[in-house]
C-alpha cells in the first residue's frame, strides 16, 4: 500500500472518531445512557491511538512505547483515587492536557524553525501560551486541593497589576516572534512567562472558587488543544478540543451564574479577592440541640430535605447520611437531597460523592426543582453547607453574596444546621439562618452527629 | 493566510456549536463525570504526541514528544476509567429495589 492511500485510511479512522466523541457526549446526557457514552469514548480513542501507530511518517517506536508505558502508570493509578479525591485528580489532569499540547507546541516550533511562517508563529505562540499557563494553573488548583498549598485565597496589593503585567509581558514576547520567528531567545522566556502567569491566576483563589476555576482550567486545556490542532492541521484535535472546551466554558458560566459573579469577572481572574467583611458577629443566641432531639424531629416529620456542603466531604459524612436517609425511608418519610450546583469543590461534587455512598440519583435534586419544595418540608438538614443557604443572599443588597441563587433551606418548618461551631463559612459572612426561630443547631462532627441521630433512631423509633 | 486555516476555521466553529447543544443537555448530576470524560477525549493529543515522538528529527523533538506521550495517554487511561467507575456508582432507587 502506498503512502497516500495509508493516510487516507486514517483519515477514516480519525473521523470515526470524531463521530464516537459525539455520540459519547451524546449518550452521556442522562445515567441510564452514560456508559454506552463512556464505551463509545473509549473505542474512539483505541482507534484514534491504533490508525496512528500506522502512520508511515513514523520511524522510530522505542520513545513511543516507553512513553505510552509510562503514561499508562501513571494513568491507571490515577484512575482508580477515591472519589474523594477526584476533584484534585481533575485539576492533574487538566495539568497533563495542558502540558501535552505545550510540550507539542513547543517541538514543533523548534523542529520547523527554519521555515516556520509569521501566521504559524501566531498559531505556535497562542497555543504555546494558553498551554503553558494552564498547566501551571491547574498544578497550582491541584496542590490546594490536595491541602499542599493553602486553601484560602493567597492575596497581596497590587496582585492584579503584576498579574496582568505578566501577561502582558507574554503577549508582546509572542508578537514579537511573530514578527521575528526565527528569535530563538524570545521563545523559551516567552514560556516561562506563560508559566509564571499560569501561578498568578490560580494562586489568589480560594478553596470556595474552586468549581468555577476547574472548569475554567478545563476549557483552557480544551482551546489548547484546539489550537494546537490549527497548528498540526489535524481535525480530530480541533474536534476533541473544542467539544472539551466548549464543555469548560459551558460549566464555568453555570458556576459563574450560581455564585452571582460575571463572567468577565471569572475569565480575569480577579475572583479570589474575598473582602473578609467587617466582623460584627455580637454574640447573638442561638437554639442549640442534641442528637436526640433531632432524631425525634426528624421521626415526626414527613417530608426530609437535605442540603449537603463541601463540610460533609470533609467529614466524609455521605455514607452516614446514606444511612439515615435508608432509615427514614422505610418509615415512610420523603427525603431528598438538595443539590446547590457550586456545593463542594468541582461542578457535581456532591453527586458524584452521594452516588458513591449508594444514594439513588433519584433523590439529588437541583435547585431549581427542590426550592419550591422548602415550604412544604417538615424538616431540613444542612449538612457542612453554609453560604448556599444564607438568606442575605436574596435580601441583604450589601451581603458579599448578595444576588447569589441558593435554596431555600429557611422556608421549612424546621431547620437543623450540624456545624462544628459558630464560625462563619467561605464568604467570611454570617448566616442568619443559623438565627432563625426554627432553627436548631447540632455542633459537633458531621459523621459523629449523624452515626448519634442514626442510633437514636435505630433504638428508639423501631416500633412504628 | 493558508487555506488550511479556513476549513479548519470552519470545522472549530460547527464542533464548537456541536458542543454547546451536546453539553447544555447533559445532567447537573453527571458533572463530574462529563468532566473526566471530556478530559479523556481532549487526550486524543497523544496521536499527534506520537507523531512527532515517532518522527525522530532532533532529540529535543523526542524528549518533548516523549513526554506530551506520556502525559496525555496516562490522561485517556485514567480519564475513562474514572469517568466509568463514576459512573457505574449511579444507580436509580427503582433500579437498586428489583
Amino acid at each position: 500500500m502506498n503512502v497516500a492511500a495509508i493516510q487516507q485510511y486514517l483519515d477514516f479512522a480519525y473521523i470515526a472518531a470524531v463521530v464516537l466523541f459525539i455520540l459519547a457526549l451524546k449518550w452521556l446526557s442522562s445515567p441510564e445512557s452514560a456508559r454506552r457514552g463512556v464505551l463509545a469514548g473509549e473505542i474512539a480513542a483505541a482507534l484514534a491511538v491504533v490508525a496512528t501507530l500506522y502512520n508511515p511518517e513514523l520511524v522510530a517506536y522505542k520513545w513511543i512505547v516507553i512513553a505510552l508505558i509510562i503514561g499508562a502508570g501513571i494513568g491507571i493509578p490515577l484512575g482508580m483515587v477515591k472519589i474523594t479525591a477526584v476533584p484534585q485528580r481533575t485539576a492533574l489532569s487538566h495539568a497533563f492536557g495542558a502540558l501535552s499540547a505545550a510540550m507539542i507546541g513547543i517541538a514543533e516550533y523548534y523542529v520547523g524553525l527554519s521555515h516556520i511562517t509569521r501566521f504559524e508563529m501566531g498559531e505556535i505562540g497562542m497555543e504555546v501560551i494558553i498551554g503553558s499557563l494552564t498547566f501551571t494553573g491547574s498544578l497550582i488548583a491541584a496542590g490546594k486541593l490536595q491541602e499542599l498549598l493553602p486553601q484560602r485565597p493567597i492575596v497581596y496589593k497590587g496582585q492584579n497589576i503584576v498579574s496582568f503585567s505578566i501577561l502582558a509581558a507574554a503577549v508582546v514576547l509572542a508578537v514579537a516572534l511573530v514578527i521575528h520567528p526565527q528569535n530563538t531567545v524570545l521563545f523559551p522566556i516567552m514560556v516561562v512567562v506563560a508559566l509564571l502567569f499560569g501561578v498568578m491566576l490560580v494562586t489568589p483563589i480560594g478553596g470556595a472558587d474552586m468549581p468555577t476555576v476547574i472548569s475554567l482550567l478545563n476549557s483552557y486545556a480544551g482551546f489548547s488543544a484546539s489550537l494546537l490542532g490549527f497548528v498540526l492541521n489535524s481535525k480530530v484535535l480541533i474536534v476533541a478540543g473544542a467539544l472539551d472546551g466548549s464543555s469548560g466554558f459551558i460549566l464555568s458560566v453555570i458556576m459563574c451564574k450560581a455564585m452571582n459573579r460575571s463572567f468577565t469577572n471569572v475569565l480575569f481572574g480577579a475572583f479570589g479577592t474575598i473582602q473578609t467583611s467587617t466582623t460584627k458577629t455580637e454574640a447573638r443566641p442561638v437554639r442549640s440541640a442534641s442528637a436526640e432531639e433531632a432524631a425525634e424531629i426528624l421521626d415526626a416529620a414527613r417530608k426530609v430535605v437535605i442540603v449537603p456542603g463541601y463540610g460533609m466531604a470533609v467529614a466524609q459524612a455521605q455514607h452516614k447520611l446514606r444511612e439515615l436517609h435508608d432509615i427514614l425511608t422505610k418509615r415512610g418519610i420523603e427525603v431528598s437531597f438538595a443539590i446547590h450546583p457550586v456545593a463542594g469543590r468541582m461542578p457535581g461534587h456532591m453527586n458524584v460523592l452521594l452516588a458513591e455512598a449508594d444514594v439513588p440519583y433519584d433523590r439529588l435534586i437541583e435547585m431549581d426543582e427542590i426550592n419550591p419544595e422548602f415550604p412544604r418540608t417538615d424538616v431540613v438538614l444542612v449538612v457542612g453547607a453554609n453560604d448556599v443557604v444564607n438568606p442575605a443572599a436574596r435580601h441583604d443588597k450589601n451581603s458579599p453574596i448578595a444576588g447569589m441563587p441558593i435554596l431555600n433551606a429557611s422556608e421549612a418548618q424546621t431547620v437543623m444546621v450540624i456545624k462544628r461551631s459558630m464560625s462563619p463559612g467561605f464568604a467570611g459572612i454570617d448566616n442568619e439562618l443559623y438565627y432563625l426561630e426554627k432553627t436548631l443547631m447540632l455542633f459537633g462532627d458531621a459523621k459523629s452527629f449523624l452515626t448519634g441521630i442514626n442510633k437514636e433512631l435505630n433504638t428508639a423509633g423501631g416500633g412504628n | 493566510m493558508p487555506a488550511d486555516f479556513i476549513s479548519n476555521l470552519y470545522v472549530f466553529i460547527l464542533a464548537g456549536f456541536v458542543g454547546f447543544g451536546l453539553i447544555k443537555r447533559v445532567s447537573p448530576l453527571l458533572h463530574t463525570p462529563l468532566m473526566s470524560l471530556t478530559n479523556a477525549l481532549d487526550a486524543i493529543v497523544v496521536v499527534a504526541a506520537i507523531i512527532i515522538t515517532g518522527r525522530h528529527e532532533t532529540p529535543l523533538s523526542v524528549t518533548l514528544g516523549a513526554i506530551a506521550v506520556a502525559a496525555s495517554f496516562s490522561n485517556m487511561v485514567g480519564g475513562f476509567f474514572i469517568t466509568d467507575r463514576m459512573i457505574r456508582m449511579f444507580k436509580s432507587g427503582s433500579a437498586k429495589k428489583s
